[in-house]
């Protein structure tokens, strides 16, 4: 059995994301990779050198410049005829552009996978993580989206795929046209393959407060990022959240610091390694999965904890 | 422009669901259930677009058991026009629903569906994008800002990195994200108005459309528990719990 998977790709890179999707692709078959974009020969090369490729596809053109699901799915649907199972990292790319995929496919797709049990047997969670279900495809083609937090990423380095031209379709459908973007830029770590992740609620008071928590994260390595309450409440972009509809996240610490924990939070972070709470509410419901919990106020905590940090660093 | 906005029964955002004692599923018995949180965003769009004169009619449409047809009336309360309840027995997967949504799509002739991203149910996220290469029109997922202008929509997208915005030929589909807007309450008096709307109901046998699953549920089960640790008293207590004992820093 063949797998393809999607690796999606930005300033140069392939994501973490797309490397356990990878290696996820691995339990199934022999791995090809797809890198579609808008001159990604260097990224077809970093691709090619990803553990458990066989081969790259490289699908170079204009048409594929942002990722746009409408030309993305009708490249894949061409190339989908040699593949047994298609796959794709469950990020806003792979979200946008499998289910378009499966529906040109006639196949029911099967989203967020964090187990894979046989060639047509995986387990997904539902209801915001309340429950794993177990489900076995009856379409000939098995598409998937992957949970990169499921599955360790296969190593960017030391693989040997042999890398060529993709043969694109005749006609790349274009009814959407890409108008700009607003990407937070930081020198953080990328909050989904974090190490470490610090994380603010509403607790934090403002947008102001969460500078708080930049030294604490500096001095950890870590990746800030947020409760739903407090990027609705403006404090931090979106691109922060941590949830059932935001990032899914297993770092090794996570550090939940004025966050209550609603079942959609707990969603997002619950197989962290180890997760340290600080919140000044004793009942709050994240100290129920947290290992250490600290009651406090964090305007009290968050200075002494940083003062700690330097001594032991 | 007409706009089709498909609706959810679901169980309540607020309730936590159960997993029932022969692993076949959640339980929906009983509890309390109401309309996917993320459809209730898009029908509020739907509605602040006719208010704002862009859209001129609201059709929403929910696909499932009867009851879905309360679902259906919180929605005319809000300011949707009229509705369309297609009745199937169990709830049917996205693509089945999709193909269902194709079926009415070419019914209605809309120019627009909103709908939410996902249901808080099965979290497949999937329907909308399916709808859309099924129909072969553009897609704007996870929109939290839409524009109309003339012919096209221009649609701002929550992705990983921040924000996208795209610019939607259409006729189009969009699926709404949580920072799109806040969902009114339905006033008393446009509660009994609702009544009043018409609510088509046909069944989805009618519309030519196969909703065989293709995924066969083998077992649900609750996630492993995640045991409470200790409590610590002090910053200095915390750090070195996690230096010495978790060894994570």
């Amino acid at each position: 059995m063949t797998v393809l998977v999607l690796l999606d790709h930005a300033d140069g890179a392939v994501s973490q994301a797309s490397r356990s999707a990878v290696a996820a692709a691995g339990r199934l078959g022999e791995v090809h990779g797809l890198v579609a974009g808008d001159g990604v020969a260097a990224v077809a090369e970093a691709a090619a050198r990803i553990q458990g490729l066989s081969r790259v596809l490289v699908a170079d053109a204009e048409a594929f410049a942002h990722s746009l699901p409408e030309p993305l799915a009708a490249l894949l649907q061409s190339l989908s005829g040699a593949y047994d199972h298609v796959l794709a990292p469950a990020t806003a790319t792979g979200k946008n552009v499998l289910p378009r995929l499966a529906a040109l496919l006639d196949v029911q797709p099967v989203s967020e996978v964090v187990a894979i049990e046989g060639p047509d047997t995986f387990v997904r969670p539902i209801y915001a993580g309340s429950a794993l279900a177990t489900v076995r495809s009856g379409d000939a083609k098995k598409l998937l989206t992957i949970r990169a937090a499921a599955f360790d990423p296969a190593p960017a380095e030391g693989g040997t795929a042999t890398v060529e031209a993709a043969t694109l379709p005749a006609d790349l459908p274009a009814p959407a046209r890409f108008v700009s973007a607003e990407l937070s830029r930081s020198e953080r770590p990328d909050l989904s393959s974090a190490r470490v992740v610090v994380s603010g609620g509403r607790g934090m008071g403002s947008g102001e407060n969460f500078s708080l928590l930049a030294p604490i994260a500096d001095s950890l390595g870590a990746a800030i990022g947020a409760s739903r309450a407090a990027v609705d409440a403006g404090y931090v972009p979106n691109d922060y959240q941590v949830g059932q509809t935001g990032k899914i996240v297993a770092p090794e610490l996570y550090l939940a610091v004025g966050i209550s924990g609603a079942i959609q939070h707990l969603a997002g972070m619950k197989d962290s390694k180890i997760i340290v709470a600080v919140n000044k509410d004793a009942e709050a419901p994240i100290f129920a999965v947290a290992d250490y919990g600290l009651v406090g106020d964090l305007f009290t905590v968050l200075p002494e904890l940083q003062a700690e940090l330097n001594k032991t660093a | 422009m007409k706009l089709l906005v498909p609706v959810k029964r679901v169980i309540d955002y607020n309730v936590k669901p159960r997993v029932k004692a022969d692993n076949s599923g959640v339980e929906t018995a009983g509890v309390k259930m109401s309309m996917n949180p993320f459809d209730e965003i898009a029908v509020e769009e739907a509605v602040r677009l006719k208010e704002k004169g862009v859209a001129t009619e609201i059709v929403v449409v929910s696909v499932g058991a009867a009851q879905a047809a309360d679902t259906l009336r919180t929605a005319m309360a809000m300011g949707a026009d009229r509705a369309i309840l297609v009745q199937a027995e169990e709830a049917p997967e996205p693509l089945a629903v999709a193909k269902i949504l194709r079926a009415l799509v070419e019914r209605e002739q809309p120019r627009l569906v909103l709908m939410g991203k996902q249901a808080i149910d099965d979290d497949m996220n999937a329907t909308g994008q399916m709808l859309a290469g099924l129909l072969g029109w553009g897609q704007g997922t996870f929109a939290s800002k839409i524009e109309a202008g003339g012919d096209a929509l221009s649609v701002t997208r929550e992705v990983d990195g921040g924000l996208e915005t795209i610019s939607l030929v259409l006729p189009a589909i969009v699926t709404v994200d949580l920072r799109l807007n806040e969902p009114r309450y339905a006033s008393l008096p446009n509660i009994m108005k609702a009544r009043k709307k018409p609510l088509e109901t046909i069944a989805a046998a009618g519309l030519g459309v196969d909703v065989a699953p293709r995924l066969q549920t083998l077992r649900v089960v609750e996630p492993p528990e995640r045991k409470a640790g200790i409590r610590v008293g002090s910053v200095a207590e915390l750090v070195n719990k996690l230096r010495d004992e978790a060894r994570v820093i």
